[in-house]
C-alpha cells in the first residue's frame, strides 16, 4: 500500500542527468531501502548519510536503525547483523516501511537475516567479496545463494564491492584492510546512482565529516565516486529511479533529527523557557545514553550533566539539584527505571519537580537492550510502593520528543511533581525531518521560587494543589522535607492517621487535576467511524499509515493517539463510548488496554507485538480491514 | 529577598528546630548535634546556606532537628542527593548525616564515589556498629563473631573499617572521633567545615539500647588514654595515660612499644603527617585496632585537592569561552538544514520543469 504502487516510467530530460545516462528513469512515490552488514561494516553510517541526501532533496522520510547489542559481534555471524532501513517519499511517511524494495547485503549473514522481509521482485545488491566459503558457512548456506538460483524471484546485482573499493584505493597508500573500511561509501555511491542523486553534496559532507583525517576523507570520497561511476559505466541498473520531492511540506527550515537529539534539544529549550538551569543526573544505559551524550556537549548552555555511579545516584542527584532550584532530569531505560523506583517515590513525597525519561527497550530484566518494546507503561503509571501518582506522557515520533520534553517540564514545575516521559529505542535512534521551531514562539514556562517568609507553610498549596518551591539559601524559609509522611500544612513529620489519608488523597487529586490542563482528546480520521484505534508512543506512524490505507479502501477508522497517559485527557471517556469497537495496538501484552478497561469500564480489542520490532503497517492494516 | 541574611548574628539556639528530638535518652547523637549547633553560628555562613541531607536510620533523623534547610532522603542515598545539590548550588554548605548501615551497606556505592570525586560535602558517619532503628541487627561494622538478632550464632561477616574504606576511595579529609569527647568533636567538625572537598568524619557513637558500651574503652576518661592514639599533625605517635607508649614502624608493620624500654625513644616513632600526599601511613594507622593496638582518633588525612564542584564550574566556563554562551536558535539549526519554500513557488517551479523545489542551505 505504500511502496512503489504507482510507478510510471518517464523519459528523463537529458540536461538533468549525467551525460552517460541513457537508461529509463522510473518515477516512484516512495522507496524503502535496507542496508545490512556486519556491525563493523559501517551500515549505520551509510544509512545516515543516505538519509541526509534524501532529506536535502526534500523528501519526507523515516529511518529505523536495527543493530545487535554486541559492539563488534564476530564477523559474518547471523547475530552480528546490523541493519538500517529508510523509507523516503514524495508524500508524508510515518514509518520506515514494511518490506524493503532494495536490500544492500554486505555479506551472506546480512542476506540470510533480511531476505525474508524483502518485497517480491525487490532488488538485492550483494557484496560478492564477502560471499566466500567461510562466511557462507557462518550464515548457514550450503551453497552460494548468489549462484544457485535461489534468488531468482529477486533482481540480483552481485558486485564485488570489496574489490571495487580496493582497486579504487590502490594508490591511496592505505593498507587493504584500511581501504576496506571505505566500502560502505562505495555502496552508498551505487545507491545514489540507482536513485539518480548527485554525489557532489555527499563529497562535501564527507570532507566536512572527516576533516580531522584528510587521508580517510579522500579515501571515502574515492570509494563513493568509484561506486557511482561503476554503476554508471557498467549500466549496472537497467532502470534507475527517481522520487519526486514532497510538495505539501510546510514551508520553513528543516533538519533531520533523531529522538535522542530532539529530547536533548527539548530539555535545553525548557531550561531556556523557564530560566531554570538544567541538571541531568544519569547512568549510561542503552538506548538512553545518547541523550546524556547530547547534553554533555552543551555545557555552554545552562546545562550540567553528571554521570553518576549508578541509576539510583542518577535520579537522587537530580532530586538534590531540584531541591536546590534546578530543573532536575534523569534519563534511563527499563532496568534503570526499576532501580529508580524508590527515588521517584521520594520526589512524589517531597513534591519536587523532576523529569524521568524512560527510553523503553525489550524486557524484562536485561531483555533485548537494542530492540523496541513499549512494555514499561504499567511500570511508569503504577510501579511504586504506596499510593504514588506520577504524571506520564509518551512521545510518538523522534521530532515529537522535542515538544514532549517541554510538556514534561511544564507539568513538573507547575505541579511540583516528578513526571515520566516514555520514549523507546525506535524513537531514540530513528530520524525524521523536523521543521525547526521559532524559538521566540515557544511558550514561556513561568517559574517562581517563594522568597516571602510571611505565613510560609511547607505544604500549603496553590489552586493547582502544588506547594511552593523554596530554594535553600532563602532567608527565613528554612524547612525540612523527606520521605516520611508530613503534616498537611506545616510539613512536620506526622504519623497521624487522618492526616496520612488526606495527604494520599491530595497527592492523587493533584495529579488527576492535570487532566484539565492538557488539550482535550484529538481524533484523527473519521470521528463517526464504528472502529476507534487507540494508540500511544511509537506506534503512531504504523497506525496512521494503516488508517490512511484503510480509508483509501473505503473503510472508516477513527484514531486517537494519546500523549498523556496519566492522567488521561478530558473527553476520552466520551470518545471511547461513542465507538462500537476499540482496537488498541501495543508492543506489549495489552498494558494500555488494561488501563482503559479499568479506568473507563469499556472493553477493547488488543493487538500485540512483542518481537523487539515495530509494527508493520500491514499488520495493523489487516486488523483494521477485519474490524472496520 | 524579603528577609535579610542571618550571617554572623545567630547563636546555638537559632539552629535548634522546633521538632522534639526523638533519639533515645542517652544516645550519643545528642552530644554530636549539640556540638554542631554550637559550631555552625561561628562559621560566618548564613543559616539559610546550610543544608543537611540524610538517609535512613537513627542518625538520619538529624536534619529534622536542625533549623536549617534539610532533606531526609532514602536509605543509603544521601551522598547522591547531596552531590546533586552541591553541583547545582556550590555556594551552599552541604552536610550529610549517615550511619554505618546507611553509608556502608545499602549506600556503600554512593559513599565511595562521593569520596573519589572530592565533592564538597561534609559527611558525618555515625558508627554504632549496629542497626538501631530496625532494632538490633548486625551492621557492616559489627565485629566478627558478634551476636545480634540476625546473627544469633555470631556474625561471620568481617567488619568494614570506615576510615580504611574512605582512604582507599581517595578521600581528602578523613577523621575519627568519639561522640562524648566534646572538645575533639568540636575541633574536628570545625576543620571538616573548612576543608575544600569531601570531609568524612567517623563518629564512634554509643547505641544505648542495642550496643551499649561498644566504645566504653574510648569514652571513659579514666581509661581511654591507654586505648586511644590521639593523632596530631607533626607529632610522634605517642599514646598512654603517661604518654609512655608509642607506635613504631618495623618496615610496613606497626608495633606498639614502651618508651624508655629497650632503648626506645620518641625519636624512633614516625611523625604523623596528615598532609602527606601518599596516604600510606594514614592507611597503616587506620588498621590499628583493639586489643593489640590503641584506636587512632583525630585527623588521619587532610590534603588539598580540587573540589568536584569547582572543576565542574571550570568546565562550564571553558565551554562558554570556547563556544560562546549557548544560543538555542543556533543549536536547533546546527548540522545540515534545508529550506522548504512556500508551496506556490514550488508548484510553479515544478510546472516550469525545474527539478528541485528544495534547496540545500
Amino acid at each position: 500500500m505504500t511502496g512503489s504502487a504507482h510507478k510510471k516510467a518517464v523519459d528523463s530530460p537529458a540536461d538533468e542527468l549525467p551525460q552517460t545516462h541513457t537508461r529509463p528513469v522510473e518515477e516512484l512515490d516512495s522507496v524503502i531501502i535496507r542496508f545490512a552488514g556486519d556491525s563493523g561494516d559501517g551500515v549505520q553510517l551509510t544509512g545516515t548519510q543516505f538519509s541526509q541526501v534524501v532529506a536535502k532533496a526534500g523528501h519526507d522520510f523515516v529511518t529505523h536503525p536495527d543493530y545487535p547489542s554486541e559492539i563488534r559481534a564476530p564477523a559474518g555471524t547471523l547475530f552480528g547483523v546490523s541493519g538500517y532501513q529508510i523509507q523516503f517519499s514524495s508524500r508524508p511517511v510515518f514509518t520506515s516501511g514494511d518490506a524493503p524494495d532494495v536490500l544492500v547485503a554486505m555479506n551472506p549473514a546480512a542476506l540470510k537475516v533480511n531476505l525474508p522481509d524483502l518485497k517480491h521482485g525487490g532488488v538485492v545488491i550483494a557484496n560478492t567479496d564477502a560471499f566466500g566459503e567461510a562466511n557462507l558457512r557462518k550464515a548457514g548456506y550450503a551453497a552460494n545463494p548468489l549462484e544457485d538460483g535461489s534468488l531468482e524471484r529477486y533482481r540480483l546485482y552481485p558486485i564485488d564491492i570489496g574489490q571495487l573499493t580496493a582497486s579504487a584505493l590502490k594508490d591511496s597508500g592505505l593498507s587493504r584492510k584500511d581501504a576496506g573500511r571505505s566500502k560502505n561509501y562505495c555502496a552508498l555511491g551505487l545507491m545514489l546512482n540507482l536513485y539518480n542523486r548527485s554525489i557532489d553534496d555527499e563529497i562535501e559532507t564527507i570532507r566536512r565529516k572527516f576533516a580531522k583525517n584528510p587521508v580517510l576523507a579522500e579515501a571515502n570520497v574515492t570509494a563513493l565516486k568509484a561506486g557511482y561511476a561503476y554503476a554508471d559505466a557498467t549500466e549496472m541498473f537497467d532502470t534507475t529511479y527517481q522520487v519526486r520531492p514532497m510538495v505539501d511540506l510546510k514551508p520553513g527550515r528543516y533538519r533531520s533529527v533523531t529522538g535522542s537529539q530532539a529530547t536533548a534539544f527539548g530539555f535545553v529549550a525548557a531550561s531556556e523557557l523557564s530560566g531554570l538551569p538544567l541538571f541531568l543526573g544519569s547512568y549510561p544505559i542503552t538506548p538512553a545514553s545518547d541523550i546524556l551524550h547530547e547534553l554533555a556537549a552543551l555545557k555552554h548552555f545552562n546545562v550540567t550533566t553528571f554521570q553518576a555511579e549508578d541509576e539510583i545516584a542518577g535520579i537522587c542527584s537530580a532530586i538534590g539539584a531540584a531541591y536546590g532550584g534546578a530543573l532536575g532530569l534523569t534519563t534511563t531505560s527499563g532496568p534503570g527505571m526499576a532501580l529508580k523506583t524508590e527515588a521517584i517515590g521520594l520526589a512524589v513525597m517531597a513534591e519536587l519537580p523532576l523529569v524521568v525519561v524512560d527510553v523503553q527497550r525489550g524486557g524484562p530484566s536485561t531483555g533485548l537492550p537494542t530492540k523496541i518494546e513499549q512494555a514499561d507503561l504499567l511500570q511508569a503509571v503504577q510501579g511504586r510502593n504506596g499510593e504514588c501518582p506520577v504524571p506520564v506522557i509518551a512521545a510518538r515520533s523522534p521530532a515529537d520528543c522535542f515538544e514532549c520534553a517541554i510538556e514534561a517540564v511544564r507539568i513538573a514545575v507547575k505541579y511540583m511533581t516528578p513526571v515520566i516521559l516514555l520514549s523507546d529505542g525506535g524513537i531514540a535512534n530513528a530520524a525524521e525531518p523536523w521543521r525547526i521551531p521559532d524559538v521566540d514562539r515557544l511558550p514561556r514556562l513561568d517559574v517562581t521560587y517563594r522568597t516571602d517568609p510571611r505565613g510560609y507553610q511547607v505544604y500549603a498549596r496553590n489552586e493547582h494543589l502544588a506547594r511552593a518551591w523554596v530554594r535553600p539559601g532563602t532567608p527565613g524559609l528554612e524547612h525540612r522535607i523527606g520521605g516520611l509522611e508530613k503534616d498537611f500544612l506545616t510539613g512536620e513529620v506526622s504519623g497521624e492517621p487522618r492526616n496520612h489519608e488526606k495527604m494520599v488523597e491530595v497527592r492523587a487529586a493533584k495529579v488527576a487535576g492535570i487532566a484539565a490542563d492538557v488539550p482535550p482528546v484529538q481524533i484523527e480520521g473519521d470521528a463517526d467511524a464504528a472502529l476507534l484505534v487507540v494508540g500511544w508512543g511509537s506506534t503512531y506512524g504504523a497506525i496512521a499509515q494503516a488508517r490512511a490505507a484503510a480509508q483509501q479502501h473505503g473503510r472508516k477508522v477513527a484514531h486517537v493517539h494519546l500523549r498523556h497517559l496519566n492522567p488521561f485527557p478530558r473527553g476520552l471517556a466520551d470518545v471511547l463510548r461513542r465507538h462500537a469497537r476499540i482496537l488498541v495496538p501495543e508492543m506489549n501484552l495489552g498494558q494500555l488496554a488494561q488501563l482503559l478497561r479499568a479506568r473507563f469500564l469499556v472493553d477493547v480489542i488488543e493487538l500485540h507485538k512483542v518481537q523487539g520490532k515495530p509494527f508493520k503497517v500491514s499488520e495493523i492494516y489487516e486488523k483494521l480491514m477485519e474490524l472496520a | 529577598m524579603s528577609a535579610t541574611t542571618t550571617a554572623g548574628t545567630l547563636s546555638k539556639k537559632d539552629f535548634e528546630s522546633s521538632q522534639e528530638v526523638r533519639w533515645c535518652p542517652g544516645c550519643g547523637d545528642y552530644a554530636v548535634i549539640a556540638q554542631l549547633q554550637k559550631l555552625l553560628p561561628t562559621l560566618g555562613i548564613a543559616r539559610e546556606n546550610f543544608v543537611f541531607i540524610s538517609g535512613i536510620g537513627c542518625s538520619s533523623r538529624f536534619p529534622y532537628y536542625m533549623e536549617t534547610y534539610g532533606m531526609h532522603g532514602i536509605h543509603g542515598r544521601a551522598p547522591a542527593i547531596a552531590t546533586g545539590l552541591k553541583i547545582a548550588r556550590p555556594e551552599l554548605s552541604v552536610w550529610v548525616a549517615t550511619g554505618d548501615g546507611d553509608a556502608l551497606a545499602i549506600g556503600g556505592n554512593h559513599f565511595i564515589h562521593a569520596l573519589r570525586r572530592n565533592i564538597g560535602l561534609k559527611i558525618l558517619l555515625f558508627n554504632n556498629r549496629i542497626y538501631g532503628l530496625t532494632k538490633g541487627q548486625a551492621s557492616p561494622t559489627s565485629e566478627f563473631g558478634k551476636k545480634t538478632k540476625t546473627t544469633p550464632l555470631g556474625s561471620i561477616d568481617r567488619p568494614l573499617n570506615p576510615v580504611a574504606v574512605a582512604l582507599a576511595a581517595g578521600a581528602s579529609f578523613v577523621a575519627r572521633v568519639v561522640d562524648v569527647d566534646q572538645p575533639m568533636v568540636g575541633a574536628v567538625l570545625r576543620r571538616a567545615a573548612a576543608h575544600n572537598g569531601t570531609a568524612v568524619i567517623e563518629i564512634l557513637q554509643n547505641c544505648i539500647i542495642f550496643n551499649d558500651g561498644a566504645f566504653e574503652h574510648l569514652a571513659d576518661k579514666k581509661t581511654r588514654d591507654d586505648h586511644r592514639l590521639v593523632l596530631a599533625h607533626g607529632e610522634p605517635l605517642v599514646f598512654g595515660k603517661n604518654r609512655d607508649k608509642g607506635i613504631r614502624l618495623n618496615g610496613l608493620e606497626p608495633e606498639a612499644v614502651a618508651l624508655g624500654q629497650n632503648g626506645v625513644t620518641e625519636a624512633d616513632l614516625p611523625i604523623h603527617d596528615e598532609r602527606a600526599g601518599h596516604g600510606g601511613l594514614a592507611y597503616v594507622l587506620a588498621q590499628l585496632d583493639a586489643p593489640d593496638f590503641p584506636v587512632p582518633l583525630g585527623v588521619f588525612r587532610d590534603v588539598d585537592a580540587a573540589a568536584y564542584e569547582a572543576l565542574n564550574l571550570r568546565l562550564r566556563d571553558e565551554a562558554q569561552a570556547a563556544k560562546g554562551k549557548g544560543d538555542l536558535t543556533k543549536l536547533l539549526k546546527s548540522g545540515e538544514t534545508w529550506i522548504v519554500a512556500d508551496a506556490p513557488e514550488r508548484l510553479g517551479g515544478e510546472m516550469a520543469g525545474e527539478r528541485l523545489a528544495v534547496r540545500s542551505e
